[in-house]
């Protein structure tokens, strides 16, 4: 039983550093802002996981495991605030290419809350 | 174990080595912001592996204080520090830097000499002042 612990442990960390080293590659190659925050979000949620999964399949004690499922849910709950935010900055200032996007929900939001607000021109600019 | 150990490692040291190259390069302070975030979480799986290795479990509270960091580093820069001057974001050369330093040194200079006009920045009559201040204004009068 131990040993099959130990063995789903290592297969979890090595899963995980695994994950780590994709997204180390994808944050070097990839070329725009949108691409790289994809990459980087895999050791920040499955691969952190996984090896928190791998070292408590191996602490097997109980208030660790406790302090573990606490990064667990912290990182599952600021991950993709820090995501949004990132990208939503890179729009603002002009670091995404609208013609690179599949679909741009962003920009018909706001062409719409433009003309809401009224005038052609006078209405407040994308970026504020 | 010690294999696992060693393929951790490895990976987990590249994964480090790439991002923190792309956070050297940027081009963009968010690019940076994401990189450092992701090597937030690569600390965090590297303190996990550790503690796997050695069988502690002191070094947890590490990874708690590791993820929360982060998220503030980052939304802190997103909101606050994203926009930024045209030209900004890369490594200034010798050259540059040495004009920026001269032209702070005149802007420095201007201003003392416009400071130091006797009408505008000298003191009141009968005022206190340092000794050096008070000889010069004694020969002053005198002149006149």
């Amino acid at each position: 039983m131990s040993v099959l612990l130990d063995v789903l442990a290592a297969g979890c960390l090595i899963a995980g550093s695994a994950l780590a080293f994709a997204a180390g590659l994808g944050l070097l190659r990839f070329p725009d802002l949108l691409a790289r925050s994809h990459a980087a979000t895999k050791p920040q949620v499955l691969g952190l996981l996984l090896m928190l999964l791998g070292l408590a399949l191996r602490l097997r004690s109980g208030p660790a495991i406790w302090m573990l499922v606490l990064v667990a849910l912290f990182q599952m709950v600021t991950a993709p605030v820090a995501a949004h935010m990132v990208t939503r900055a890179g729009y603002r200032t002009g670091k995404v290419d609208p013609s690179s996007l599949v679909v741009d929900e962003l920009t018909d939001d706001l062409r719409a809350a433009e003309r809401e607000v009224g005038g052609s021109s006078q209405g407040p600019s994308p970026r504020s | 174990m010690t294999a696992v150990l060693v393929v951790c490692t490895v990976l987990l040291t590249a994964a480090a080595v790439m991002v923190i190259v792309r956070a050297e390069r940027g081009p963009s302070m968010l690019d940076r912001t994401i990189a450092l975030d992701t090597l937030t979480a690569v600390v965090v799986g590297a303190v996990a592996v550790h503690a796997a290795w050695t069988g502690r479990t002191d070094t947890v509270p590490v990874m708690v204080a590791l993820s929360l960091v982060g998220f503030v580093g980052s939304v802190a820069i997103a909101r606050f520090a994203a926009i930024e001057p045209e030209g900004e974001g890369r490594v200034l050369s010798r050259e540059e830097v040495a004009a920026l330093e001269l032209e702070r040194l005149r802007a420095e200079d201007a201003e003392r000499s416009a400071v130091d006009d006797e009408h505008h920045g000298g003191a009141a009559e009968g005022d206190v002042r340092r000794l050096d201040e008070t000889v010069q204004d004694g020969d002053e009068e005198r002149d006149r």
